[in-house]
C-alpha cells in the first residue's frame, strides 16, 4: 500500500517535472521570452530587467530552476492587460469555472447514467441504438456548434435565455448544456460498458438465481458496482472541465478561466496564457493522483497487493 | 487474382467472402468524405466566387430561398459580402489539408515513437512514455492554444501543433501492439537469425502496426478536424482571411444576434457531416481491420 | 413408488445465433429423474452442457438461449409451464444454486449479513432484523467461526474457503428441497475442498436435500454422488447408480472417462487419454456424437444416432452396444 502510493507520487512529480519542463523548452526554444512575456513596445530597461530576472544570460539549466522556482512561489507575472498579477486574475475567475462546471457536471450525469443504464439492460434494444447515436453526435458535435445553435433557438429566435455574460441561473443553463453535452455522451458510453460488464458478473448471476426481482438485481445490485467507475471518471472530469470550458465560455462569454484563457490568447498575454495552461495541467495530474490513491483505499484488492 | 466485372461474375465464394467483410460498410459515411474531397480538389472550379473578396454593398444576403436571397449567391453572403458557398467549398479545402497532414503528422511521430518505445524497451521507454503522460495530462485543445500562442497562427503551424498534440496517443497504442508482436514467432526468428534491431522494426514490426496507424488515424481524423476548427474559431488557428469552416463561424457569431443563422449553421453542418463520417469510418475499420483495437 | 422430486423428460435447449442460421444444441434430449434427498452427479467435459443444463432447470439462460422442447417436473409442477414471476418464487427458495466461482460470487458492497439475508426477506418477507438473525445461524450450520462478527463483514475480509461457504449458506437460507452446484470446488485446494464437500453432505442429511453436483471430477461423484449421468455434447449417453456404473460403464465414453483417472496402484501405467476433440455442436455428425473417436464404433453408429436403452430399472445408455443388453427400447 504504502509503496503503491509511494511510487504513484513518484510518477505524478515526474509529470510534473517534465510538464514544466516541455513547457519550459517550448517558451525557450522558440524563441526570446522577453518578446512574448514583454508587453510590445516595452522600453529597453524593461528588456534587460526581464532578461536578468530570468537569468537569460546564465546556463539553461539555471534558466529552468528559476522558471519552476517562480511557479512554486505563485508567481505567474503581470498580465499586460490587466496590469495585475496573474494569479489573483486566475482565482477571481475559478469560482465562475467551477460553478459552471459544477452544473455541466451535474447535467452531464443527469443525462447520461440513465441513458447508459437503460442501454445496458435492453442492450441491442431500441434504447441501445438510440444511446448509440445520442453518443456518436456527444462526441463528434463541436461544442461552439451546439453553443452557437441554442443561442440561435432559445436567444436570437425564442427569446427565453439570455446569450452571455453571468449572475442568474438563466445565464448558466446553456453554458452548463454546452460543456455537459460531450461529457454526458463519454459518461453514459461508460455507464454502459461498466453496466454490461457488471451484469455479467457472478454476484449478479447469483442474485438472480437468489430469486430477486429483476428491479432488485439491477438497482441494488447491479447499479451500485458499475457506478464506482462512472463516479471516479466524474472526479477527474470535473477538473477537465474547468480547463476545457475554453470555447464554451467565450461564446456565451462567461468569465471563468477559459474566457480568461481567451482574452490572454485576444490580447497576446502571454503570461496569461502560460499560467492557465501550468495550473490546468498541474491540477489534472494531481486530481488523477488523488483519485488512484482513493481507489488503492477502497478497493481491497490494491490494498492488498502490498 | 483475377478481377472480373463483379456483374457478369457468378458469386463464388471468394466474392461472397468479399460481401461479407463489407457487411455494415458505412456507405453514406464515406460518400459525404468523397464529396467533401472532391470539393477540396476541384474548388477552383466549382467555387462561384472569390472566397476572400466581397462586395460589402452585398453583405449579408440570406441564402435563396429566404426572402432577400437571390440565385447570384445561394447560401448568402457574409459581414463583407463574401459568398458563402464559395467559402464552404474553400474551406473544405483548409480543413482537408490541415486534418490529413495533420494525422499523417501526429500518426508519424506516434508509430515511430511507439515503434522504439515497445521493442527498444528499458530506458528509451520509460522516456517516451513518461513524456506522454506528461503530454496527456494537458487537455488537447489547452495544449494547442499554448503552443498557438507561442509560435503564432499559420496553416502550416496548427498542422505541427496538432501533431505535437496528438502523437502521444498513437504512440501509446502502437506501444502496445509491438510489445505483443515482440513475442511472435516470425519475429523471434529474425531476432535469433541475427537481424539489425533497425531492420526488425522497419521490415518486421512496421508493417504489421500499420493496420492499426490507419484505423486509429481515421478515428483521429474527426478529433483534428475540431480542434482546428476550435483553433481557427478562437483565433489562433487559421489565419483570415483565409476560409475555414471554424473561422467562419467566429466570424458569423457577430450576425447570430441579428438572425443572420446561414453563417454559423452551414459552416458548422459541414464540420458535423465530416467529422461524423470520418468517424463513423474509423469505427467500421476498426472492427474490420483491427479486432484488438475494439476496447479504444 | 413414489414421485420423484425431480424429473425431466426429452428436454432440449439449443443456442440460436441472431441470423438464426447456426444452431447449437447445448441440452439434447436429456431425460432423468432425481428422489428427494438424493444426490445426483453430473459429468462430462467443458462444454458438454452440463451447465446449460443447470441453467435451464433455474430458467436463467443467457437470452441466444432457448428451451425448445421437454418436461421439467418439480415436486409434480411442470417449471417449463410457469411465468418469469412465479418462477422467481421457485429460485432460491425451492431450487437453490451455487456457481463455480465462491469468489466473485459474492457482491463486494454489501455486507455478508445483507447478502445471506437477502432470500429470506424477499421470499419469506420477513423483517431486515429476523433476517439477519437468520443469517448469523446460517453462517453457523455452514462452520464459520465467531458468526456474529462475521456477518457485518464483508466479502474481501474472508478467505476463499469461507466465502464459498457463504455462498453454500445462501444456497440453504430458504430452506430449497433440490440444491445445484456447479463445480463448487474447482477454485479451492484440495484440503479445503474436502472439508467442503463434508459440509454439503451434512448440510444435505441435516436439510433432507436432494443435491445436484456438476463437476468434472469423478473422484468427488465416488465420494458424493448416488445417481450418475454422463453428458457428451449435449445428450445424456449414460446415467444410473453410481456404484453399477463405475463397476460396469455400458458406454464407452464412460469407460474412458473411468479409464483417465490416475490410480495410485496403477504405479508408473499410463493415463488413457481420450484421442480427438468434442465434436462442433453446431455441426453435429449425423450418428452418434462420440463415434469419431470411439473405439469400438461400428458402420451403424456412423449412420444413425442410438436412442436411450434402458438396461436396467434407473439405468441406461444411449450406445448401439447396449442394445442387446436392453430391458426394451426406450425409443419410439
Amino acid at each position: 500500500m504504502k509503496q503503491y502510493i509511494t511510487r504513484r507520487v513518484g510518477y505524478s512529480l515526474l509529470s510534473l517535472f517534465l510538464l514544466s519542463l516541455t513547457i519550459f523548452l517550448f517558451v525557450r526554444v522558440t524563441g526570446d521570452p522577453t518578446t512574448l512575456l514583454l508587453e510590445p513596445g516595452a522600453s529597453e530597461e524593461d528588456i534587460v530587467n526581464m532578461r536578468h530576472q530570468f537569468g537569460l544570460d546564465q546556463p539553461l539549466w539555471v534558466q529552468y530552476g528559476l522558471f519552476v522556482k517562480s511557479f512554486l512561489t505563485g508567481d505567474f507575472g503581470n498580465s499586460f492587460y490587466y496590469r495585475s498579477p496573474v494569479v489573483d486574475l486566475y482565482f477571481e475567475r475559478l469560482p465562475n469555472s467551477l460553478l459552471l462546471a459544477s452544473v455541466a457536471m451535474v447535467l452531464s450525469l443527469l443525462i447520461g447514467i440513465p441513458s447508459g443504464v437503460l442501454a445496458a439492460v435492453r442492450v441491442g434494444g431500441f434504447w441501445d441504438s438510440a444511446g448509440k447515436v445520442f453518443t456518436l453526435l456527444g462526441l463528434s458535435l463541436p461544442s461552439f456548434f451546439i453553443g452557437l445553435v441554442l443561442i440561435l433557438f432559445f436567444t436570437v429566435y425564442l427569446g427565453w435565455l439570455p446569450s452571455s455574460g453571468a449572475g442568474t441561473a438563466a445565464h448558466l443553463i446553456m453554458p452548463a448544456f454546452t460543456l455537459g453535452w460531450y461529457f454526458a455522451a463519454a459518461h453514459m458510453r461508460l455507464t454502459r460498458s461498466s453496466m454490461l460488464e457488471v451484469l455479467g458478473s457472478e454476484y449478479v448471476k447469483l442474485a438472480r438465481l437468489k430469486g430477486l426481482p429483476e428491479a432488485m438485481v439491477i438497482g441494488k445490485h447491479a447499479f451500485k458496482n458499475a457506478l464506482i467507475p462512472v463516479i471516479t471518471l466524474a472526479g477527474i472530469n470535473l477538473v477537465v472541465m474547468i480547463n476545457v470550458a475554453v470555447v464554451v465560455e467565450t461564446v456565451f462569454a462567461w468569465p471563468g478561466i477559459g474566457r480568461l484563457l481567451y482574452e490572454g490568447i485576444s490580447f497576446r498575454d502571454f503570461p496569461v496564457v502560460q499560467a492557465v495552461v501550468v495550473i490546468g495541467g498541474s491540477m489534472i495530474i494531481v486530481v488523477n493522483l488523488l483519485v488512484d490513491i482513493l481507489y488503492a483505499l477502497i478497493d481491497p484488492r490494491i490494498r492488498l497487493e502490498s | 487474382m483475377a478481377v472480373t466485372s463483379p456483374t457478369v461474375t457468378p458469386p463464388t465464394v471468394a466474392s461472397r467472402a468479399s460481401f461479407k467483410w463489407l457487411e455494415g460498410f458505412p456507405t453514406i459515411p464515406v460518400l459525404i468524405l468523397l464529396t467533401i474531397a472532391f470539393v477540396a480538389l476541384f474548388a477552383e472550379l466549382l467555387a462561384p466566387y472569390d472566397p476572400q473578396v466581397g462586395t460589402l454593398s452585398l453583405r449579408y444576403r440570406p441564402p435563396f430561398w429566404q426572402t432577400g436571397g437571390s440565385m447570384a449567391h445561394l447560401l448568402g453572403t457574409d459581414h463583407v459580402g463574401r459568398d458563402e458557398l464559395s467559402r464552404l467549398i474553400f474551406g473544405a479545402r483548409v480543413s482537408m489539408i490541415v486534418g490529413i497532414t495533420a494525422v499523417m503528422v501526429a500518426g508519424t511521430i506516434g508509430t515511430v515513437l511507439g515503434i522504439l518505445s515497445g521493442y527498444l524497451g528499458g530506458w528509451v521507454d520509460q522516456v517516451i512514455m513518461r513524456i506522454a503522460d506528461a503530454w496527456l495530462a494537458l487537455p488537447a485543445l489547452t495544449f494547442a492554444i499554448f503552443l498557438a500562442a507561442i509560435v503564432g497562427p499559420s496553416e502550416f503551424n496548427i498542422v505541427i501543433i496538432l501533431g505535437a498534440v496528438y502523437w502521444t496517443r498513437y504512440a501509446r497504442v502502437i506501444r502496445g501492439e509491438v510489445l505483443s508482436l515482440k513475442q511472435r514467432e516470425f519475429v523471434r526468428l529474425a531476432v535469433v537469425a541475427g537481424c539489425p534491431k533497425h531492420v526488425i522494426m522497419w521490415r518486421h514490426i512496421l508493417p504489421n502496426v500499420i493496420n492499426s496507424a490507419v484505423v486509429l488515424g481515421t478515428l483521429m481524423l474527426g478529433v483534428v478536424i475540431v480542434t482546428e476548427a476550435a483553433l481557427s474559431f478562437l483565433g489562433v488557428g487559421v489565419p483570415p482571411p483565409k476560409p475555414a469552416w471554424g473561422l467562419m463561424m467566429s466570424d458569423g457569431k457577430q450576425g447570430l444576434m441579428v438572425g443572420h443563422w446561414w453563417l454559423t449553421v452551414l459552416p458548422g453542418l459541414c464540420i458535423m457531416l465530416m467529422v461524423l463520417s470520418a468517424n463513423l469510418l474509423g469505427d467500421w475499420l476498426r472492427v474490420k481491420l483491427d479486432p484488438q483495437l475494439r476496447q479504444l | 413408488m413414489s414421485q420423484p422430486l425431480l424429473s425431466l423428460e426429452g428436454v432440449s435447449t439449443h443456442y440460436v445465433s441472431q441470423q438464426g442460421t447456426r444452431v447449437v444444441r447445448a441440452v439434447d434430449d436429456v431425460t432423468l429423474s432425481l428422489g428427494a434427498g438424493e444426490t445426483l452427479g453430473i459429468v462430462g467435459e467443458s462444454g458438454s452442457g452440463k451447465s446449460t443444463l443447470a441453467l435451464t432447470l433455474m430458467r436463467l439462460l443467457p437470452p441466444a438461449a432457448r428451451i425448445v422442447s421437454g418436461r421439467m417436473m418439480f415436486e409434480g409442477e411442470d417449471l417449463l409451464t410457469k411465468s418469469d414471476g412465479e418462477m422467481r418464487q421457485v429460485r432460491g427458495k425451492r431450487i437453490a444454486m451455487i456457481l463455480q466461482d465462491p469468489m466473485a460470487s459474492l457482491n463486494p458492497l454489501f455486507s455478508i449479513g445483507n447478502q445471506v439475508g437477502e432470500p429470506i426477506r424477499v421470499h419469506e418477507h420477513a423483517s431486515s432484523s429476523s433476517a439477519w438473525q437468520r443469517a448469523v445461524r446460517l453462517l453457523k450450520s455452514v462452520r464459520i467461526a465467531s458468526p456474529e462478527t462475521r456477518v457485518s463483514q464483508f466479502p474481501h475480509e474472508m478467505s476463499g474457503g469461507m466465502r464459498q461457504r457463504i455462498v453454500g449458506a445462501i444456497g440453504i437460507s430458504c430452506e430449497p428441497r433440490l440444491l445445484i452446484a456447479d463445480e463448487p470446488t474447482t477454485s479451492l485446494d484440495l484440503t479445503i475442498q474436502a472439508q467442503y464437500l463434508n459440509l454439503l453432505r451434512d448440510l444435505q442429511r441435516e436439510h433432507g436435500l436432494a443435491l445436484i453436483f456438476i463437476t468434472h471430477n469423478l473422484g468427488i461423484v465416488a465420494k458424493m454422488c448416488d445417481q450418475l449421468a454422463v453428458m457428451y455434447a449435449g445428450r445424456m449417453v449414460e446415467h444410473g447408480p453410481v456404484s453399477r456404473i463405475f463397476s460396469a460403464p455400458a458406454h464407452p465414453y464412460t469407460k474412458a472417462l473411468l479409464g483417465s483417472i490416475p490410480r495410485m496402484a496403477d504405479g508408473g501405467e499410463r493415463l488413457t487419454a481420450i484421442d480427438g476433440q468434442p465434436p462442433d455442436l453446431a455441426n453435429l455428425p449425423p450418428g452418434c456424437a462420440f463415434a469419431p473417436r470411439c473405439p469400438a464404433v461400428t458402420t451403424r453408429c456412423r449412420a444413425e444416432a442410438p436412442p436411450q436403452f434402458t438396461l436396467e430399472p434407473g439405468r441406461g445408455a444411449r450406445c448401439w452396444l447396449a442394445e442387446p443388453l436392453s430391458m426394451r427400447s426406450s425409443a419410439a
